[in-house]
């Protein structure tokens, strides 16, 4: 365990928390956003804000794939869990998210058959066991899971298996960034990138960002150092009067992704003109749907959707959470009425959703940590 | 559904198209590896698991350093594991 302890080492951390602190020029606020779920859960867990100076902040962004999914969505999957003949099946981290209507596990317990799988493929097989029924895959996830669904697709055709289909709602962080760059709401210095979406897409995706947009972008791993190391380059870059895409996590994401991965997704799906995200609202070409050559694997063809556009409830702020305007602890609902037994909103449902990911660690404002190290060194 | 999985290769299965015998968590469950045709993996490497696909071959550092990642992040990663242990992506089983 050697190479944990050294990406663990408080001393290291120490001492890129120095040499972070002397990068930052005085009087000037960083603000770095990092994209993926998974880095939010790392740095609430080890407390990384602490680490770093006053002057940079790290915001999450919308890259938790069960959060952005609009209520709406929820309905239509429950509407096709209802029909007659119909077996839902969808990952465990699909099942509390709420839509109008309930949630999959409300649906569940009026009488519909939805179970849980880990994997497309367990999906697939209970449509070669139940060759009655017709079995529906909530596909939900962003370029990470993506070329599973769409390999689960080929393996379907390629048997010639016609009782199964996807619900597709796959979408890409690419272009949300675009839509967070482009939103007014949020002054930016620069982003994290995520590490599993980058194992497939690789690092030339993000080239806009510096391009158009003048921002950098470091994609990092998980250990609290990789993030460390990240604002590190990313300050860096800065100082320098650099503006580039830097891979940070090159031990596992190769520049050019995983090209087999998006051959599969290419040949299978194709964008949407437009999709509605959780608090991003509409986002052109974000999402991905079946192309018309696998449409008899394609449940929005199968059968006829709802489609309604469902608002959030008016209590819960989770769109400003997803755009990283606003912190967990600054919604009006966090941790009284919405906590993770009782979510309202689908970031505290997710346990990689920033509020989900807060609550379960006990943090909330700086200040407020200060406030409590300080009770108890008087205590 | 987000976590990458780190589990060792122990046998290609030769009579079943992309799939792998792999230990994870000191279990054994098939898991299909068609994502890695461009440089298949073979028994001893580890890959990393991502809804019973194999998406990226790693090395035993980057493994033990992922599952310890994994075992800090509590519940979800237990419920994960759990899920993992359900799948049967094998047709033989």
């Amino acid at each position: 365990m050697r190479f944990v302890d050294e990406y663990r080492d408080a001393e290291k951390a120490r001492a890129l928390a120095a040499k972070i602190a002397a990068l930052c020029e005085p009087g000037r606020h960083y603000k770095f956003m990092e994209v993926c779920g998974g880095h939010t859960h790392t740095i609430y867990k080890h407390g990384l804000e602490d680490y770093l100076p006053e002057s940079v902040s790290l915001v999450h962004g919308p890259g938790c794939p069960v959060c952005v999914l609009p209520m709406g969505r929820v309905d239509d999957a429950i509407a096709l869990a209802e029909q007659p003949d119909v077996i839902m099946t969808s990952f465990g981290d699909m099942m509390r998210v709420p839509g109008g209507r309930g949630s999959f596990f409300d649906s569940s317990a009026a009488g519909t058959d939805i179970r849980m799988v880990y994997s497309p493929l367990d999906a697939l097989k209970v449509a070669r066991q139940n060759p009655d029924k017709h079995v529906i895959f909530m596909a939900i996830g962003m370029e990470t899971t993506t070329p599973s669904t769409a390999m689960t697709v080929l393996r379907a055709a390629a048997e010639g298996i016609e009782n199964f289909s996807i619900f597709c709602n796959h979408v890409m962080i690419v272009p949300a960034i675009k839509a967070i760059l482009d939103s007014p709401d949020l002054r930016l210095d620069g982003f994290i990138g995520p590490g599993h979406v980058s194992t497939v897409i690789g690092c030339r995706p993000y080239e806009y960002i510096p391009a158009e947009y003048g921002k950098p972008i470091v994609t990092a791993g998980f250990e609290p150092l990789d993030i460390l190391q990240s604002v590190y380059m990313l300050l860096q870059q800065l100082a320098e009067g650099r503006c580039e895409v830097e891979n940070q996590y090159s031990r596992v994401v190769p520049w050019d992704g995983n090209t087999v991965a998006l051959r599969a997704v290419s040949e299978v799906m194709e964008l949407r003109p437009y999709f509605e995200w959780r608090g991003l609202g509409f986002i052109s070409h974000s999402a991905l749907q079946v192309r018309e050559k696998y449409a008899a694997f394609d449940a929005e063809r199968h059968f006829a959707l709802p489609g309604v556009r469902v608002a959030d409830p008016k209590a819960c702020q989770c769109g400003e959470v997803l755009k990283g305007v606003l912190k967990p602890w600054e919604c009006k609902v966090f941790g009284t009425a919405c906590t993770p037994e009782m979510p309202i909103g689908t970031c505290m449902v997710s346990s990689e959703g920033a509020c989900a990911a807060y609550y379960n660690f006990g943090r909330f404002s700086r200040q407020r940590i200060r406030e409590v190290s300080i009770e108890s060194s008087r205590a | 559904m987000c976590l990458g999985i780190p589990g060792e290769v122990i046998e290609i299965l030769p009579d079943q198209p992309d799939l792998a015998m792999v230990e994870v968590s000191g279990v054994k469950r098939a898991i299909n590896i068609g994502l890695l045709t461009d440089d298949p993996p073979i028994p001893g490497d580890w890959i990393l698991i991502h809804v019973g696909f194999a998406l990226s071959k790693i090395d035993e550092q980057e493994a033990k350093a992922a599952m310890d990642f994994l075992i800090g992040i509590g519940q979800a990663y237990d419920d994960e594991i759990a899920a993992l242990l359900e799948s049967r992506i094998d047709e033989r089983q």
